[in-house]
This record gives structure tokens, C-alpha cells and sequence, in this order.
């Protein structure tokens, strides 16, 4: 017998007799206002909230708040003037050097101010954990209440990786002192369009 | 970590020695759990939340079976390989021979309990393979050739300015330099370069979808995700009992993680992985290290419940003035104390009494596990298989004699009021452990039972 088939085994001979799956969460008061509750935790977690109306608006922000950072890349075709072009093929080492990535988020969630980003949204996978600042950019439509209403959005979504991202990199390791920057991006702006 | 031949309460002497090192560790411990109220209560549907997720929690166990068979077929559709193990050093060899296979002897690793219940780190080392922890807390404890001492916080017992001692000498940071900001930027740096020229990553998984085949890491650091996306192999250890039955259920235990863990009200970074990236090698290691017999355990089987979200261990008042590093196992605090004796009845039989049975942890367990009415029946079969400190096990059952017996009792107590009287030094004195830290009572002149007799009248 296998480890596989030993395992298997014992657990079918020791597991309890069959307990049902409870009914879905969805019955949850979500009337409230989305996009202040976003804003608020978020801010709270050491991120910055930009309401923009359009792209021109995320640009002249960018070029105002970060014309410092040397290498800018972003996945989003509306910002391609002032980004790198052609850096998405390359070894996922190269970003090491990037100091801003600009990407878009499918949807955020209010009640914790995470972003669902999925690979393709990414290009690359290691993009939004090893630039220095990271740049969401969400629909103002696309906030929604709860990590519920998040996983029913999803559905049965294909993707090869995706991750809620919620906020900057961070640590309390040394005696609980709250530190921005870890190992991923040590800023995180999120605009929210429309 | 072997206790060698101290048990809990003299690990718990040692940690004690330093009166105002306990009273910060008790303090900075009960702040995390204030953290914890706060977050808690500002969700109105807490209670449902917690009751819901203890009922998939339910469902997974009662069905594991299947979901393991399901979750193993989705994830090879996906591309990953799946490897079982039927105990710790199973899943050491099988590490180590993936990683011999892709040519790989330096690796980073983040944070899992798992490969520290199995000692990961010390098998491959004395097998010629560099391992570097990379959650930040894990890589101090690491320089420090220690054990983290809490699952979510591995270096809370640390101070800072030990912690500007070993960067100094291990980073080379100014000396005398203990600046938390100053601290973790050097630790970034140094980290980065390890990042970037480490081939293999190990990760843990903190939940696994049995539907789709996919697994999540939580980090705050994203020392998981940086370590995960540059590596050539991503390695991902579990136990069996991570698993979900399907994706939607994910929410629940991500509403209840961090906001139970630290307050938060989720994590950094929740990584969701289902196939591995394009030329990239992802496998799993489903590991079992004794969960299939304590499944066999219904007093005990719900334990296989938790999620590692620490907050039993973060409320206990046994835990916050002992220390981790007292309970001489991977897994420290409540939790710990009913998986331990699961695995090593004798080696740990101490740890189920290193509690006051108050059940604040069972109070904030996110997954409803009933730890301290575990932690009480472990002490009962430990003592019915003869595993229990021989003067306690005296004890009882001298407490059992006298109490199944009226007329001893009466004897007893009788005997007890006249030493407490009339030779006070007999009680009073070191050999006593009770008097270590209490006065003795004053004596009453009677028992209730003789109070009684005189004072009610029979008609």
C-alpha cells in the first residue's frame, strides 16, 4: 500500500459520520456606504485613497506625486505615455529595480479594503510584491460590501494565481511596532475612477 | 525542541526569573487580543461567522475522504504535483528529494507551522541544504538559533535591543542600534538578496480548496509571494486538514483569520495559487504526522479544526506569563497543549495542566474548538494511561480516597484544621507548592458539616 492509499484509508476508517455544510452568508445587512468604508480602512492600513474622474486625472497625479521614481511600469494601456514600454516578457527578477507599478484591480471590497488581482491583471506574478510603490487603479462601481459578495463575484473564475491584496507590506515582528515596507511595496496608492 | 527533563512549570520557572520581562511579555500579548475584541465586535454577524465556519470545519472532517481524493485530482489537473506523507520525516525526504532533483542546496522559506512540527529546517541542513526563513520574525528567532515562541508572532518574547544585537552580528548593523523602522529596512535588504538569487521556495498553505485545487498563503510581509514568484520550484507543505470544501467558503475563514489573529481586518496579502507559473515546478506535500489518529479521537478530533490564528494562546493567562518557549513544542499555548500529547502522549504530558481551564480560549476560538474542556479530558486519560507526574497522580488519588469516603473526610478535615492550628510550619513551609505563592487560609474553628449539626434543629 501506498502512503497515499494508507492515508486514505485511515482517514475514511476514523471520520466521523457525515455533518452537512452549512447555508451560504448572504443574507448580510450591505447597505451602507462602500466607498467611505473602502477609503477609511484603508487609510487605517497605511494605504491612500485618490477619487479621479479619468485617466488624465491619474497622470497628472503620477507625474506630480512621482516624478522622482526612474522606473514606472504599468499594465494598463491608458497610461503607456508615461510608462515603460515592452517590459512584460522578460525574467521575473529584472523588476527588481522597478519603483512603480500601475495596475488594475477587478474589484475591491469595502469591509477590508482588499483588491482581487489576478495574473492576467498582472502580467507578471511577482510585480505587485516586488515593486517599491504599487498603483491600483479600481472602478468606484466595482467596491463591494463584503468578502461574500467578493467570492460571488469570482464564481468559478479561471485563474493560474490571484491574490486579495489589502494595503503596503508590513510588520509588527519586532516588539509590535507597526513598520510599512517589509519585503513588498512600502506605499499604496489606490485610485478609484468615476 | 526537546524539553529534555523539564516539564512546563519549570520551563515556566526559568521564563519567570525576570519579573518585569513577564509583566511586558503578559502586556504586549493582552494588547494583540485587545486588537482582536475590537475587530471582532465591529462585525455585527461575528457569532454566525464563527458558528459557520466550526460547521465547514465539521463538514470538511466528516468528508475528508473525499475532499482529499477531490483536491488531489483538481490540483494535478492543474499542473501540480502532489506528494502524501504519512509523518514528519516522510515529508523531510520528500523536500529534500525534490530539491536534490532540481539541483538546489540554498532555498527561502516563509512561514509554516507545519515544517516546524516536523523539523524541516534541521533535516535539511544536516543534509547540506541552506534554509533562510523569511518572515521576518521567523528569520530573527533563526539567528538566534530558537524556536519561534507563538505561531503568528514567532519573536514576541524578543526585546529590541536583543534584536539590534543579533543584526549587528549577523547583518552588520550599527551596535547598540535596536530601531524597529532602521531594523526591518536591514532585514529587507538583506532578505531581497536572497529573494533574488534563491531557486527553490518553500511555502506553508493556510487553506486549500478541495473544488478547485488551489491553495492560499496569507502573509503581511509577502515574503511568501516574493519567494513563490522567483523560484524555479515552489514547494507548498500542509497538513490534511487544511482543506475547504469549495472556494466560496474561502470568505468565511478570510473574515475570521487575521481580524482573530491581530485585528486586522484581513491580511496583506491573501495569495490564491492554483497552477504553477508558466516554466515554473509547483508541488504539494499532503501530510498527516498523526492527524488521521486524533480524527479517530471524537473527544479530540475537533481540535483538527484550527487555523493558526493564535488567539487562544494570545488571551491565555498561563501563556502570556510563561512563555512559549515553555511548552517545549511547535504549536505553544492551548491549541498546542491538545495536538502535543496526540503525537508524544508522554513526552507532553504535561502540557494539558499548564492551564486555569478558564476558557477564555475557547471564547475566542474563530472555528468554535472547545479547548479547555479538551484540555481537561486529556488530562484524564493521561492520568488513566499512567502518564501523569507521579506526585500528582499521588494526589488524586489520595483526593479520591478522601472523598468517596465520609468518615475519612471528616478525619481529614479535622486533622487539616488542627496542623493549620497548632504546627503552621508544617504546611507552611518551601515543600508546600501551594504556599509558594499564597498564604494559608485562617483556620475556622469547625467544619460546616459540625456548624451544621449544632446549629439546625431536627423536628
Amino acid at each position: 500500500m501506498t502512503n497515499r492509499d494508507a492515508i486514505l484509508a485511515k482517514v475514511k476508517n476514523n471520520q466521523p459520520a457525515t455533518r452537512p455544510i452549512p447555508a451560504d452568508l448572504s443574507t448580510l445587512n450591505t447597505d451602507f456606504d462602500k466607498i467611505a468604508a473602502f477609503t477609511n480602512v484603508l487609510t487605517t492600513i497605511g494605504g491612500a485613497v485618490i477619487r479621479v474622474a479619468n485617466f488624465d486625472e491619474i497622470k497628472d497625479y503620477l507625474l506630480k506625486e512621482h516624478q522622482d521614481k526612474k522606473r514606472i511600469i504599468s499594465t494598463l494601456p491608458e497610461l503607456q505615455e508615461i510608462t515603460e514600454l515592452n517590459w512584460q516578457h522578460n525574467d521575473p527578477h529584472s523588476y527588481e529595480n522597478v519603483d512603480l507599478a500601475i495596475i488594475k484591480a477587478h474589484f475591491g471590497v469595502a469591509e477590508n479594503a482588499a483588491l482581487w488581482i489576478t495574473e492576467e491583471l498582472m502580467e507578471q506574478r511577482v510585480i505587485p510584491f516586488i515593486c517599491q510603490q504599487l498603483a491600483v487603479v479600481v472602478n468606484k462601481a466595482d467596491i463591494l460590501p463584503t468578502m461574500h459578495d467578493a467570492y460571488s463575484r469570482i464564481g468559478n473564475a479561471e485563474y493560474g494565481f490571484g491574490a486579495f491584496i489589502a494595503g503596503p507590506s508590513k510588520t509588527a515582528d519586532i516588539e509590535q511596532s507597526l513598520v510599512l515596507g517589509a519585503h513588498g511595496p512600502k506605499g499604496m496608492t489606490v485610485f478609484i475612477l468615476g | 525542541m526537546s524539553k529534555g527533563t523539564k516539564d512546563h512549570a519549570q520551563l515556566s520557572d526559568v521564563f519567570n526569573a525576570d519579573e518585569a520581562r513577564v509583566n511586558w511579555h503578559d502586556e504586549t500579548l493582552w494588547f494583540v487580543r485587545a486588537k482582536r475584541d475590537k475587530a471582532a465586535h465591529n462585525l455585527p454577524e461575528w457569532e454566525m461567522l464563527r458558528e459557520t465556519a466550526s460547521q465547514i470545519k465539521d463538514n470538511v472532517l466528516s468528508n475528508l475522504h473525499d475532499y482529499l481524493v477531490q483536491f488531489e485530482s483538481m490540483a494535478q489537473e492543474n499542473g501540480i504535483k502532489v506528494h502524501w506523507a504519512s509523518n514528519g520525516e516522510e515529508h523531510n525526504q520528500i523536500v529534500h528529494s525534490i530539491l536534490k532533483d532540481s539541483g538546489v542546496d540554498r532555498i527561502v522559506k516563509s512561514k509554516s507551522m507545519l515544517t516546524e512540527e516536523c523539523h524541516l529546517n534541521d533535516y535539511l541542513q544536516h543534509n547540506g541544504i541552506e534554509v533562510i526563513d523569511t518572515d521576518l520574525g521567523e528569520r530573527i528567532v533563526q539567528l538566534a538559533n530558537e524556536p519561534p515562541s507563538h505561531i503568528v508572532l514567532p519573536c514576541i518574547h524578543k526585546k529590541k535591543e536583543e534584536i539590534g544585537d543579533l543584526f549587528h552580528e549577523h547583518l552588520g548593523t550599527p551596535e547598540g542600534m535596536a530601531d524597529p523602522v532602521f531594523l526591518t529596512a536591514a532585514a529587507r535588504e538583506h532578505l531581497r538578496e536572497k529573494f533574488i538569487t534563491r531557486k527553490a521556495a518553500i511555502t506553508g498553505v493556510n487553506f486549500a480548496v478541495a473544488e478547485t485545487g488551489e491553495f492560499v498563503v496569507c502573509t503581511n510581509e509577502g515574503n511568501a509571494d516574493m519567494g513563490a514568484h522567483l523560484a524555479d520550484v515552489h514547494i507548498a507543505c500542509m497538513g490534511i486538514e487544511k482543506l475547504v470544501p469549495e472556494r466560496k467558503h474561502l470568505s468565511v475563514f478570510l473574515r475570521l483569520l487575521a481580524r482573530s489573529a491581530t485585528g486586522q481586518p484581513i491580511t496583506t496579502y491573501s495569495s490564491h495559487f492554483k497552477r504553477p507559473r508558466k516554466g515554473q515546478t509547483m508541488h504539494i506535500i499532503l501530510v498527516d504526522n498523526g492527524r488521521t489518529t486524533q480524527l479517530g479521537r471524537p473527544d479530540f478530533r475537533n481540535s483538527l479544526k484550527c487555523i493558526r490564528c493564535g488567539a487562544c494562546m494570545n488571551t491565555c493567562p498561563v501563556y502570556r506569563r510563561s512563555g512559549g518557549h515553555s511548552y517545549h513544542t511547535a504549536i505553544a499555548g492551548p491549541i498546542g497543549s491538545i495536538l502535543a500529547p496526540n503525537l508524544d502522549m508522554k513526552e507532553y504530558a504535561d502540557l494539558p495542566f499548564a492551564s486555569t481551564l478558564c476558557g477564555s480560549c475557547t471564547n475566542v476560538c474563530p472555528v468554535k474548538i472547545n479547548i479547555h474542556e479538551q484540555l481537561y479530558k486529556w488530562r484524564q486519560v493521561i492520568v488513566k494511561e499512567g502518564y501523569a507526574d507521579p506526585k500528582k497522580a499521588m494526589a488524586m488519588k489520595a483526593m479520591e480516597f478522601t472523598l468517596s469516603k465520609p468518615a475519612v473526610y471528616k478525619t481529614a478535615g479535622k486533622a487539616g484544621r488542627w496542623v493549620l492550628k497548632h504546627i503552621p510550619f508544617a504546611v507552611n513551609n518551601k515543600l508546600n507548592l501551594w504556599y509558594n505563592h499564597r498564604e494559608m487560609p485562617a483556620v475556622p474553628k469547625q467544619s460546616f458539616g459540625e456548624w451544621y449539626k449544632e446549629n439546625v434543629k431536627h423536628d
